[in-house]
Order: C-alpha cells, then sequence, then structure tokens
C-alpha cells in the first residue's frame, strides 16, 4: 500500500524523482571517487565540503516551505540550525573527553571515584572559560540517544513558543521577520557568554573526531556523513514535496497570498504556520546536526542573524516556491563562496585598484541578489522551467 | 423558520465615529433578506461584525440554535460555525487553479491534521463537477484562478461560497460588473440556496433587489432605519428622504 503510494506519489512529481535520481547519483560518484574509495580523486575536505553543502541544501528547502510557500520570511532559521548543532556537539565533546581523562586517569594507583572522572571532565571542556563544573544544560550530554532528542525537540520546541507567541498576536511581514532577527541576535548574544554553559565564543570543538571510531581515518568518516547527509537531504525533500503536495500545499499557498480570506474559509491560519514553521526548525536543526561533525566547530557567530539572511538569499536566488530551486541556491550560492573566499579565485589587477575577492565577494553576491530579485523573480529554476516548457 | 442570527443593541466606533449604532437585527433560516442603504450606512461593517472580522463594543450577536455567541469566537471558527461570506471584489487564490479553489472550500474537516492526510475523492470530486457546472465554469477547472474575466472570477466566488455549504450566506454586491443575463443567474442561486439557508445580500442595485423578491432592511448611519417589503420600504418617507430621494 505505501509502496503504492510512494511510487505514484513520484510519479505524479516528476521534479522530485528528478532531484532523488540526481542527488543518488552524485553520492555515487563522489564515493567512487572519494580516498576511502582508493581513488582519492576528490579530497577529503572537499569530501566534507560537499557533505555540509548537503546540509545547507536541507535548511534551504526547509526555508523555503515556510518562506516560499507558506509566505513567513523567517530570518531566524539558521538559529535552529545552530542549536541542532549543539545538542550533538556537546555529546560529541563530553563523549570524546571523557575517553581522554578515562585514559590519563588510568595511570593512577588509586582508580579515581565517579565523580574525580566527572570533575576532571569539567575542568578539561569547561577550563577555556574559567569553569570546572558541568552547567544544568549538559545534564544529558552523556547519553548519544538523549542528545540526539535534544536535536529534535530544543528547535522543535522554540520554534513552537515563538511561533505560538507570534502568530497568535498575528504579527506578519516585515515585522514578523525582524522579531525572528531579534530572536537569532539574542540567541547568539546569550551563547557568546561564557557562563552560557556553551563555552562562549569557543564554541564547541574537535567535532570531527568521533567517539568510538579513534581508529577510523577521516576519509571513512567524512564519507560516511557525506552519506548520511546525502540521505537526510532525500528524506527531507520527499517530506517536504509530500507536505507541500495536495490539499496541505494549498492550504499554505492560500495562506500566503491571502491569509484573511483563508480565515473565512473556515481554516485557523495560526495552527497551519505554527505547523509550518515548527516542521521546518525540526528539520533544521537536523540539518546542523549533521553539518557541524564535518566542520568539526561551532560557535555562537555561526547563529548570528546574517546567517539566516544568507539562507533566504540562497532561496531568492535559487527560485522560491520550488523545493528544487532552494537546492540549486543552495549549492550555487555556498559553493561559489568558498570559491571566492577560499583564496583560490585570481585577483582582478585593475592598474589603479586590485579587486580581491575575499572583500568583493560579498558586493558580488549582494548585486546577483537585487538582480535575481529585479530580473528574475522566479530565480534560477525559472530558467529551467522555460526550458522544461520549450521542449 | 427559526430565527438563525440575532444582533441586539450592536454598536461600534472607529475613532470617534460610530459605524454601527445600536443596530438591532434578525433574520430566520431559511429566509432571504435585502440590505440597502447609502455609502457609509455600515453594511460592510455589518458583515465584518457577523463574520468576526471586527469586535463591537457593545451588543450581542447570537447564533444557531444553541445560541452561540459569536462575539468571542474567531474568524474561522465562525466560518467553521456555518457562516459563509463573499466579498464585493472577488477575492480567490490567483496563482491556484479553479479547482483546487474550489477544494479549498469544499466543506471538509478543516485541521492541519486532517488537512495533511487528506485523500480525494469521487464524491469530492463530483461535488466540484457539480459546483463549477452550477457557476457555469465546467471548462474552467484546470486555469490558473488568476487567468479568469473579472466576471468568472465572481462567479468562482460565489461557488466556492456554495462550496462551503453555510446556513448563512452573507453577499455584498453580487450583481456589480455582471451582465443582465448573468444578474438573473446570480438571482436564480441566490433563491435557490434561500429554500434551505438563511441569505443576506447587500446591494446597491434596486433592479436585483426587486427581483429577490423579499423582505429589505434599510441601514442608514449605522441603524435600521426601516424594514418590511420593497414597495413598503421605498414609500417610507425616511426613506426617500436619506436615500432614495437624493
Amino acid at each position: 500500500m505505501t509502496k503504492a503510494l510512494s511510487k505514484t506519489f513520484l510519479i505524479r512529481h516528476p521534479s522530485t524523482l528528478w532531484v532523488l535520481a540526481s542527488l543518488g547519483l552524485f553520492t555515487l560518484i563522489v564515493s567512487v571517487l572519494s580516498e576511502a574509495a582508493g581513488t582519492g580523486l576528490i579530497s577529503t575536505s572537499f569530501v566534507k565540503t560537499l557533505g555540509k553543502t548537503l546540509c545547507l541544501c536541507l535548511i534551504a528547502i526547509a526555508m523555503d516551505v515556510v518562506w516560499g510557500y507558506c509566505g513567513i520570511l523567517s530570518l531566524g532559521h539558521f538559529a535552529f540550525f545552530g542549536i541542532g548543532g549543539y545538542a550533538i556537539g556537546m555529546w560529541l565533546m563530553y563523549a570524546r573527553t571523557e575517553a581522554i581523562v578515562a585514559q590519563n586517569l588510568s595511570a593512577n594507583l588509586i582508580p579515581p571515584t565517579d565523580s574525580e572522572i566527572s570533575d576532571a571532565i569539567a575542568t578539561q571542556i569547561f577550563g577555556v572559560v574559567g569553569a570546572s563544573e558541568f552547567p544544568a544544560i549538559w545534564a544529558f550530554s552523556h547519553s548519544l540517544t538523549l542528545q540526539l532528542l535534544m536535536v529534535l525537540l530544543v528547535p522543535g520546541l522554540l520554534a513552537l513558543v515563538f511561533g505560538w507567541l507570534a502568530f497568535r498576536s498575528r504579527v506578519t511581514g516585515v515585522y514578523l521577520s525582524i522579531l525572528t532577527q531579534a530572536m537569532t541576535l539574542a540567541l547568539a548574544l546569550y551563547l557568546f557568554q561564557n557562563d552560557s554553559g556553551l563555552r562562549g565564543n569557543n564554541g564547541l570543538s574537535g567535532l570531527q573526531n568521533i567517539p568510538g571510531f579513534e581508529a577510523t581515518s577521516q576519509a571513512v568518516i567524512s564519507l560516511a556523513f557525506f552519506w548520511a547527509s546525502a540521505l537526510a537531504l532525500a528524506l527531507g525533500y520527499l517530506l517536504f514535496a509530500w507536505v507541500t503536495a495536495g490539499k496541505m500545499g494549498s492550504v499554505i499557498r492560500a495562506i500566503r497570498d491571502d491569509e484573511a480570506r483563508v480565515r473565512f474559509l473556515g481554516y485557523q491560519v495560526e495552527s497551519y504556520k505554527l505547523f509550518v514553521f515548527t516542521l521546518t526548525a525540526v528539520v533544521s536543526g537536523i540539518a546542523g546536526a549533521l553539518y557541524y561533525p564535518q566542520a568539526g566547530i561551532i560557535n555562537p557567530a555561526e547563529i548570528a542573524p546574517i546567517a539566516s539572511i544568507y539562507l533566504a538569499v540562497w532561496v531568492a536566488i535559487g527560485g522560491r516556491g520550488k523545493l528544487y530551486g532552494a537546492i540549486i541556491g543552495a549549492v550555487f550560492v555556498s559553493l561559489l563562496s568558498s570559491y571566492f573566499t577560499g583564496g583560490s579565485a585570481p585577483d582582478i589587477n585593475l592598474g589603479f585598484y586590485v579587486i580581491k575577492w575575499t572583500d568583493w565577494w560579498l558586493v558580488l553576491l549582494g548585486l546577483s541578489f537585487v538582480a535575481v530579485t529585479l530580473l528574475f523573480p522566479g530565480g534560477i529554476a525559472s530558467l529551467f522551467d522555460k526550458l522544461a516548457r520549450k521542449q | 423558520m427559526s430565527t438563525l442570527l440575532e444582533m441586539s443593541g450592536v454598536s461600534v466606533s472607529f475613532d470617534g465615529f460610530k459605524a454601527i449604532n445600536n443596530l438591532s437585527f434578525q433574520i430566520g433560516e431559511p429566509e432571504m433578506r435585502a440590505i440597502i442603504g447609502p455609502n457609509g450606512a455600515g453594511k460592510t461593517t455589518f458583515m465584518d461584525i457577523i463574520t468576526g472580522k471586527t469586535r463591537p463594543d457593545e451588543g450581542r450577536v447570537i447564533f444557531g440554535e444553541k445560541s452561540m455567541s459569536l462575539l468571542g469566537m474567531s474568524e474561522s471558527q465562525i466560518a467553521r460555525a456555518g457562516v459563509g461570506r463573499k466579498f464585493q471584489k472577488p477575492t480567490v487564490f490567483e496563482a491556484q487553479t479553479v479547482r483546487e479553489n474550489f477544494a479549498l472550500a469544499l466543506k471538509n474537516p478543516r485541521s492541519p491534521f486532517d488537512v495533511l492526510l487528506h485523500r480525494k475523492t469521487p464524491a469530492g470530486a463530483d461535488r466540484i463537477e457539480a459546483l463549477a457546472e452550477q457557476v457555469g465554469l465546467s471548462d474552467q477547472l484546470p486555469r490558473m484562478a488568476g487567468e479568469l474575466s473579472h466576471g468568472q472570477k465572481q462567479w468562482l466566488e460565489i461557488g466556492m461560497l456554495l462550496a462551503q455549504d453555510p446556513r448563512l450566506l452573507l453577499v455584498d454586491e453580487p450583481a456589480a460588473g455582471m451582465t443582465p443575463a448573468e444578474r438573473e443567474k446570480t438571482t436564480d442561486i441566490l433563491v435557490a440556496a434561500a429554500q434551505k439557508h438563511a441569505v443576506v445580500v447587500v446591494e446597491h442595485d434596486m433592479e436585483f433587489v426587486r427581483r429577490l423578491n423579499c423582505k429589505v432592511t434599510v441601514l442608514n448611519e449605522g441603524s435600521v432605519l426601516a424594514e418590511g417589503s420593497l414597495d413598503h420600504v421605498t414609500n417610507n418617507p425616511d426613506v426617500i428622504d436619506v436615500y432614495l430621494g437624493r
């Protein structure tokens, strides 16, 4: 039954089939060419970049559902992404430090007590911010299962409470965008403090070292995370394609276009917005939890308001209201961004002035954002649609 | 005929201007009622109060057999309780097909969970076909609603109102911008709806009101000036004075 259902779903939505097939092919090619497979044509660090890009694609489609489909211009979804990263980072740091501490203390003649071990771990982790005790929010950090649950629950609950307060008061449009910016800014500022319990501006680091897999090379770990990211993106895409198809899609697009009218048809608009906002926040949290072990480090600067604005820029450039548009935007802009800011782009010498791309990339991005919004409101995806229509 | 909606002593003011002033009104089910009145008489505000868009400063609005008060309810709750509204300016979802517009309005469970798990049924498809037929949009079902002409959008909106199967239909200037033949058809649809339900029609066009052949309520300065048959109210000296005489 479910199989027949998903089959017809994919046939009725050929773009979903195309995206999933391309993603599968891409995963296969990267796997074959990776260092883990022995060929090594793609370096481990580039596999990580690609894996991270897949995570960015996942949060981009979430952003597209909340903004492109439901019309809520959230400029705070990177907060949920960061929370997901912190939640998994806490377990990674705890478990790894625990292993190191156990090794160090094993040389002692008298076996250490539990509290000595705990204190040693805390000193190791929080010494950098001058603390030596576990804050309350680390209560579950010893358990992978519980921290994985936090990856889902904390972004979900934050979105639920924030959304409930904002939507119930009928805050819409630019005012809502400002509120979401305030939310992510407040969170970033809080995390910057040393006594936030999450190591202040140092953030959490060493996240690329997976406890229990010390003997496994980074080449293999990076490929495993790449696969996990590809799987998460595929499942996320299917989920959002299903949510935005059919009647739910019809209702949320109607809310985007005229929410007052939807109310007079008897739909409780606030519940729908809350559903979309919370669901996309949870998916963003999952994307973050997969991203930061590949990045190796997370700090509060990651959830600064600008990150969420970038997210909106990707979706706008890629094409709002189409899931594959968000993927195109995220891939195109983030890879271009790492090219220009990575120092590999050649400087342009104008004689009187040298254009250094590391400085000028943001100007280029800003200009292309303006150009796309003015000239192609449908984004890059609309060019694909034009080609498809010509055939 | 039992009373479906009863408003009593309702007042609302905007920045000191009394848009509705101690208004009392009732309508039974089934019943057809026309509301006329000069510009600024409070006709649209009257509909806004019933549908929950505007909260009155005082008064009561009671709906249905269980006498539930509409005042504490949200727009969507009132709509689900059985109040449907057609706006003066056609407001359909232009980026969606005519069929999707009908499907959105169709009487079905409205919670996000129900909608998420909603499956298209042959019964629903038949209902949409029948409604489209009724308002003359059978050929237009796969088209984008934004591509329709102004008149067709009016029809779509009327069709969507019928699709909700409300007990009380509030219809704001249905005949605006319609040809005489279309007006006749609109009249037929509204009269048919009034066989079972309560229909309130706000209209400027006296010919249209005459064809509805129903009780007329004249509003002026936010309260009821006269009520009765069209001939009765048009012969009322007060009505002639404020409205028809000008």
